[in-house]
């Protein structure tokens, strides 16, 4: 025999289910009085720094079928690129933006949708700069654990090519998948992120 | 030792594969493609605090949170428990979130069916902040067992969702309780996901008499364990780091 090692195992993940939001948005769904706000619906305020954007889009099976009943996390440092979090050690983040949100997709359409400030860039671990990115973290029904991925940009090319996580990906025909349309929406820009879990376009996961 | 080493990857033998045929709704929601691996950068290793001040006094007692014209009906019990991190060290302030069906198996929900009747005084939501050893507790009604369209006779057992955030968005997870010496468990397509035994038992919940408060509720004891992370004793200096 030899010395143990006294590592825990990390809680086994299960699905979050159909009914995901009385936990998490219960006022959204009729649940109400419980408390006053599901949290994460509002990211930005008056105050908070940066250019306001509008990201949105839908997640799509296998099938090709809309998922309706999924919910989206997002997680993002703030314009100047820092994060509102005790391990940010290069500066103070804004402190008028938290930088996570949560969202359901809406129950008809199946989008999701945030309004937030675009993020700066970030160090990898190196010392070299991503690209601007929000992480977006999936959970539903049927999905086992949750999927990780992100959120990159259409209008930083420059910055996408040099970005050290997307040059890890060896299919170079996947990246596209990570990459947010810009478009518009009553003035501001508004970028789409479609999310495919299965098939031709299934979007980059990653193992983080 | 300081601690800020990586996360230590996730061991995906331990937690469900993506694609799981007993559990139906899986097979299109399963991506195919193997994951990207990516070692933690800030984006990972980061993640957002939540104050104590969001947390309203009631938010952990699910028998009076949606009280309107008494408490809630069911089997009274406590659930209380610790978040700890793979190095079985505590995680203080982790945001801790749960729900879960009423004492006859149904669930507040629009698109819920099944026939059981709805409690007027149970919403089934509640949360709660770790203290400093990293504990958490809540009061509830056990929930019921329910059937679910899966298989022409599926049920679920008794179980409660919980999402937990640690400090890193890395150390996110979505999981349920079960209940000890239901055994349902071990039929439930959904627990049956996890494909090791030790780790559906990590799942259950264990009757705990010794807390039972006499004349009013029975305890279970649940703990959850998040991703720890790597001791910085020899880490990696890369260039510009
Ligand atoms: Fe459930």
């Amino acid at each position: 025999m030899v010395q143990k090692l006294d590592f825990l195992k990390e809680s086994p993940s299960q699905t979050a289910g159909p009914y995901v939001h009385i936990g998490t948005n219960p006022n959204w769904v009729e649940i109400t009085g419980v408390w006053n706000e599901d949290l994460g619906l509002v990211l930005v305020g008056p105050e908070t720094k940066g250019e306001r954007i509008i990201v949105k889009g839908r997640i799509f099976d296998g099938a090709g079928d809309v998922l309706r009943d999924a919910l989206v996390e997002i997680w993002q440092a703030d314009a100047e690129g820092l994060y509102n979090s005790p391990e940010e050690t290069r500066g103070k983040a804004d402190p008028n933006f938290v930088g996570w949100g949560r969202q359901p997709c809406d129950g008809t359409t199946g989008e999701y949708r945030f309004e937030t400030v675009k993020p700066g860039r970030v160090p990898f671990r190196d010392g070299r700069m991503m690209a601007p990115h929000i992480t977006v973290w999936i959970v539903a029904r049927g999905i086992n654990i949750g999927l990780h991925t992100r959120l990159y940009f259409s209008d930083e090319e420059a910055a996408n090519a040099e970005c050290p996580v997307l040059a890890q990906i060896a299919r170079r025909n996947r990246i596209p998948t990570l990459i947010a349309t810009r478009g518009e929406e009553n003035g501001m820009p508004a970028y789409t992120f479609d999310i495919h879990l299965q098939g031709e376009k299934e979007t980059v996961f990653f193992d983080i | 030792m300081s601690d800020n080493g990586q996360y230590f990857q996730r061991d995906r033998t331990w937690h469900p594969p993506a694609f799981t045929p007993s559990y139906k709704t899986s097979v299109l929601r399963s991506p195919q493609q193997p994951l990207i691996s990516l070692e933690n950068t800030l984006s990972e290793s980061t993640g957002p605090v939540f104050g104590h001040s969001k947390i309203g006094p009631l938010d952990n007692d699910l028998i009076r949170n949606y009280a309107k014209t008494g408490e809630a009906i069911g089997q009274r019990i406590v659930v209380y428990g610790r978040v700890l991190d793979e190095n079985a060290r505590p995680v203080p302030g982790a945001l801790v979130e749960f729900w879960q069906a009423n004492a006859g198996g149904r669930y507040r929900h629009k698109k819920e069916t099944y026939l059981a009747a709805i409690d007027p005084n149970f919403g089934g939501c509640g949360r709660m902040i770790t203290d400093e050893e990293g504990r958490y507790w809540f009061r509830t009604i056990k929930p019921g067992a329910y059937p679910w369209p899966n298989g022409v006779n599926d049920w679920r057992p008794a179980h409660i969702h919980f999402s937990v955030f640690g400090h890193a968005f890395a150390q996110r997870l979505i999981t349920q309780m079960y209940f000890e010496g239901d055994p349902m468990i071990w039929q439930d397509p959904i627990a049956m996901t996890v494909p090791d035994r030790a780790a559906v038992e990590q799942l259950i919940a264990a009757l705990d008499r010794q807390n039972t408060l006499p004349m009013d509720s029975l305890a279970y004891k649940f703990d959850i364990v998040l991703r720890g992370r790597r001791s910085t004793m020899f880490e990696n200096r890369m260039e510009g780091n």
